[in-house]
């Protein structure tokens, strides 16, 4: 373990530092896919026509290696934290939208009509009903998004030392010092780990209504009723499925985290 | 504007369409090497995955397998690998394996195990046994699932062969990974071209084989 926390001075940050940047750089694109996630969503169960061309555009973006987005954004904004952001909040965009689609829509028709029958508006409809029950649904998506943007950030080490912890992996190559390169990968996966934790509990806390085997009710409630939202793995994550099929005979997999944990 | 400039200059040039560097013979290092990575996790993945499903058993630890995949940063396990174990392609191979195996065995099971029940057991009230009613019931309508598990290791593997030219590997991200070390930005882009090209020629072929290879009945499509 000699040298696990000691970090070479090019990196300019400690151990500390590089985790703390890491966080930053791999949350803040999950929290700007979340905002912009959520309006689309919106608008996809709205309009009904216009979620299958979406559906189909994220499954074409989501493919798209990092390595291809990060390289094509330095053209216009340099080698910069931003260049890695940008692509991190679209693959977070991609895995949210179906994800809050799914929840929004699991909300059972006489749910809505009661809420309607109160007098309840159509925002705070959205607000107090549809999104509380599509929690389980969207942290889903939130713990995908999150996890696979912790992993991704390394990969900005390859566009000019932009990948925080990932920066350790180059210099692991550069001096060979292998311990460099297993506290990178033992952090990075700490920290996905811890991160998915803490999302789980959050969901927890927020979700006082769901029966302890929070798999069985999420099941119900969102499985393969329709057509299923998609993701799959570039070099982002891979999980379990919780697929339907489309109407065209493709069948998308979500890589959501329903049954892990 | 610039960036289409750059794409037209890359592909424009013959001298990349020749000798070790050309993209013909990246193209098909990088195919190559993908489908060693697929042929190995799925001669591993799809088996297990098959039994596994079919007597329902072990699920447990296939979620914590998949949660463990997940949260591997495939980057590092690459360099990791590489400085481990020196210059040659195996320390690519290996995490590509590794990469490849967790989607489609835990995709393969999960698509077994949830196969509607009543069907297989008519096929066992009708005398089937274990290995028919494995590949003539469950297989078929299970097909849909485990294509895109498949589908997800494809495009995982062919994305991470690209950053793999960081540490050795041939293949289509050596153009980036060159371009960005010879601050030749046409090179860069090009090669982020045909990096996409491909991840998206993986999907439409996925998509096609899911057309031709599973039946009408699970489809849904309505018989003539």
């Amino acid at each position: 373990m000699n040298g696990f926390f000691d970090m070479p001075s090019d990196l300019q940050h400690s151990y500390v530092g590089l985790i703390g940047l890491h966080l930053q750089e791999a949350l803040l694109p999950v929290a700007i896919g979340l905002v912009l996630a959520l309006p689309v969503a919106q608008l996809c169960v709205r309009f009904k026509w216009l979620y299958p061309p979406v559906l189909w555009a994220t499954t074409v973006l989501y493919a798209i290696p990092s390595l291809a987005f990060f390289v094509v954004l330095i053209d216009y904004t340099g080698q910069t934290e931003t260049t890695v952001v940008i692509p991190l909040a679209l693959y977070s965009l991609v895995v949210l939208v179906p994800a809050i689609v799914d929840g929004v829509r699991s909300v059972s028709p006489e749910t809505n009509a009661a809420a309607v029958a109160m007098g309840i508006g159509p925002v705070r409809r959205y607000l107090q009903v549809e999104l509380p029950i599509a929690v389980p649904a969207i942290f889903a998506g939130l713990r995908v998004a999150t996890v696979s943007s912790i992993s991704l950030v390394s990969v900005g080490a390859l566009i000019g030392n932009q990948g925080a912890l990932g920066n350790l992996l180059a210099d692991a190559n550069l001096y060979h010092r292998p311990i460099l390169a297993v506290s990178s990968v033992v952090t990075t996966a700490v920290l996905a780990i811890l991160a998915d934790a803490a999302l789980v509990l959050i969901r927890m806390l927020l979700t006082p209504w769901l029966p302890k085997s929070a798999r069985r009710a999420r099941r119900g409630a969102g499985g393969p009723a329709g057509p299923d939202a998609n993701g799959d793995a570039g070099d982002k994550a891979g999980g379990l499925p919780a697929g339907g099929t489309l109407g065209d005979g493709t069948t998308d997999v979500r890589p959501t985290a329903g049954s892990a944990l | 504007m610039t960036i289409f400039h750059f794409i037209s200059a890359f592909f424009s040039d013959s001298a990349h369409w020749h000798g070790y560097d050309g993209i013909p013979t990246r193209l098909v290092e990088h195919i190559e090497y993908s489908l060693i990575a697929l042929g190995i996790a799925g001669a591993v993945g799809l088996p297990v995955g098959l039994l596994t499903g079919h007597y329902g058993r072990g699920g447990n630890a296939l979620a914590l397998l998949a949660t463990a995949a997940r949260a591997l940063p495939s980057f590092g396990l690459l360099v990791l690998l590489f400085v481990l174990m020196g210059l040659s392609k195996l320390p690519v191979l290996i995490p590509l394996v590794v990469l490849a195996i967790p989607p489609i065995l835990v995709t393969t099971y999960e698509a077994v195990r949830t196969v509607d029940p009543a069907p297989v057991d008519a096929a066992r009230g009708m005398g089937m046994h274990q290995a028919k009613v494995l590949f003539q019931v469950e297989l078929p309508v299970a097909l849909p699932l485990i294509l895109s598990g498949l589908r997800s290791a494809a495009i995982q593997v062919v994305s991470t062969a690209t950053i793999a030219a960081y540490v050795s590997f041939g293949g289509v991200g050596r153009y980036i990974v060159d371009g960005l070390y010879q601050r030749n930005y046409e090179k860069v882009v090009g090669g982020a071209t045909l990096v996409a090209a491909l991840a998206l020629a993986t999907l439409g072929l996925f998509w096609l084989m899911s057309r031709f290879a599973v039946s009408r009945g699970v489809r849904g499509v309505r018989r003539p």
